[in-house]
């Protein structure tokens, strides 16, 4: 199945972190994930938490050039939820008779496996990220993540002047690195 | 310092903001130094790392507040459950955790009915005097040590219902009647009978004991017991080794009970060398019983256990049966005991091994005689 137009340009969208896109691809598979997951002895707190997981599956796809959908974004999404949910059931424990498929469904394996990989890579930034401390978290956060001129921070930090703070920030960046390349070399 | 100075120039490099002398310099510097090179690549490993997760941690943000906002709105909501469905659906979503909760509670019930039940049996009058006997013939066991002593006790034809005072369990070493027991188990008693698995009592009578390996033979004397033939086990000459696996058969109630253990020390009761120690279950009333290898091999008898800790339980080896029936020829030349040499339950499964022991396993009785 080609993918359609409307799907295509959702998928662009969404690689910009575009809000429409992101609301769209929500309402019109949301609910059919909520009530599979309700189905299969879930709960609603556990349907948002799967669905958003599969939206960084798709987000991650979506950057990632060398991809393209080969299906429709309702039959991906599903069965990338519904792999989910089968893997969360098992660490649970909570056994279930077969789960029903109530839709089409596309073999997504190997892109859940590289999901996870990002995803460790994620919360091992996330964790040291968590262990530096302030004030080092939030000028690191300023200058890389919302790429703020060093000009401006040294002006929110109270620095005298832009060297400082970039020397400081120079520190910071070199104990993240030692915290994340020691966590990274654990895993 | 240095390491900062390098980082600056590697995100200078990396954004292009080096002029292009500058830049030269630093790819002729990459080239020359692995050092350099390494740290570079890392860098840039290591940055875009950074952009990957600022990139996913503003996408996440962004869904909570697609999340939020479609919530608002009513296109995403909960589903409201009323009355049947809703007690079918918590059904449904609890029923594994019930499922866990009820078979814990139910252990935890078994568990505390297990618990009184042996405290009750241990407080218990008639129990109580039993485990009393037994300490007791313990302390006389290493007071006695040196001694020896044997004696002969004219048969008791009295046909009465046995008064059991004492009970504790013997087993036949030859068909013709003749049974080793502790001497502990019968050294108080005074009308000693022995009461087979099928019910049927004999009298019985001692016809030698030796304390300080606490063994005593007895001989039936009643005249309806009817002689055996074959006896299927045999009894070990030899030292059993550490970890070696037996069962025992005992009479630590009214009814014959099994137990399984393993040898877990060489020597008894404070280094006692005419004695193993083994793990298993034995309690007041197993004195007496035979402890036997998985080939059908007697390669002890019960005397003890420790009462301070759990499952430690003392048994006399077997090759002092070899010993008291030597003392026995000595002391008299009429009796004529074969020590048996049967092997039919070598390779039995275990089940048929005890059904086929069962019956050569006594209950020994007696009274004080009060």
């Amino acid at each position: 199945m080609s993918i359609s137009e409307k799907d295509q340009l959702l998928l662009k969208g969404l690689a910009q972190s575009d809000k429409e896109a992101v609301e769209a691809i929500y309402r019109d598979n949301y609910n059919i994930i909520q009530s599979f997951i309700l189905n299969n002895n879930g709960s609603v707190d556990e349907a948002r938490d799967i669905f958003q997981e599969a939206m960084v599956v798709l987000y991650e796809k979506s950057k990632d050039p060398s991809f393209s959908l080969s299906c429709q974004i309702k039959t991906y999404v599903y069965s990338v939820c519904r792999r989910l949910w089968l893997k969360r059931l098992q660490q649970l424990n909570r056994f279930t008779t077969q789960v029903e498929s109530m839709e089409d469904i596309v073999p997504v394996e190997e892109e859940l496996e590289e999901h996870e990989k990002k995803n460790t890579e994620f919360l091992l930034m996330e964790q040291a990220l968590g262990k530096i401390g302030e004030p080092c978290k939030s000028l690191l956060d300023a200058y890389y993540l919302q790429k703020k001129s060093m000009m401006d921070i040294a002006g929110e930090f109270g620095y005298t002047n832009a060297d400082n703070a970039k020397t400081q920030k120079y520190k910071c960046l070199v104990r993240l690195k030692k915290l994340f390349f020691a966590q990274y070399k654990n895993t | 310092m240095d390491e900062i100075v390098m980082l600056e120039a590697i995100e200078r490099y990396m954004s292009g903001e080096m002029s292009p002398q500058e830049r030269s310099f630093f790819e002729e510097l990459r080239k020359t130094n692995p050092e350099v090179d390494q740290l570079v690549v890392e860098h840039s490993y290591f940055l875009q790392g950074l952009e990957k997760y600022g990139a996913a941690r503003n996408f996440k943000h962004l869904l909570h507040e697609t999340e939020a906002k479609l919530m608002a709105e009513g296109v995403i909501h909960e589903p409201k459950l009323k009355g049947k469905a809703k007690v079918v659906f918590l059904w449904n979503k609890y029923k594994r955790n019930m499922a866990v909760a009820a078979s814990i509670a139910g252990f935890i019930s078994l568990l505390t009915l297990g618990l009184t039940l042996t405290f009750t049996t241990k407080y218990s009058d008639s129990y109580k005097y039993l485990v009393k006997e037994i300490n007791k013939t313990n302390r006389e066991v290493s007071t006695l040590k040196s001694k020896s002593t044997s004696h002969h006790v004219p048969a008791a034809p009295v046909k009465i219902e046995p008064k059991a005072d004492f009970t504790g369990t013997g087993f036949l070493i030859d068909g013709k009647g003749y049974l080793v027991t502790n001497a502990h188990v019968i050294s108080k008693m005074k009308n000693i009978y022995v009461k087979s698995n099928k019910g049927d009592y004999y009298s019985a009578a001692v016809l030698f004991t030796d304390a300080t390996v606490d063994l005593a033979i007895l001989k039936i004397t009643d005249t309806s017991y009817k002689t055996i033939t074959n006896l299927p086990y045999s009894v070990r000459k030899t030292n059993s080794d550490l970890g070696e696996q037996f069962f025992t058969l005992g009479f630590p109630r009214n009814e014959i009970v099994y137990g399984e253990g393993y040898v877990s020390a060489k020597s008894g009761n404070d280094g006692d060398s005419t004695a193993y120690q083994l793990t298993v279950s034995a309690n007041p009333g197993n004195s007496g019983g035979p402890v036997i290898s998985q080939n059908g091999e007697i390669i002890g008898i019960i005397t003890a256990k420790d009462a301070k800790s759990d499952g430690v339980v003392y048994a006399a080896k077997s090759k002092n049966i070899f010993k008291l029936l030597d003392e026995v020829k000595k002391d008299s030349t009429k009796q004529n005991i074969k020590i048996p040499a049967g092997n039919s339950l070598k390779g039995m499964d275990r089940v048929q091994q005890v059904k086929k022991m069962e019956d050569y396993v006594f209950m020994i009785v007696g009274s004080s005689g009060q």
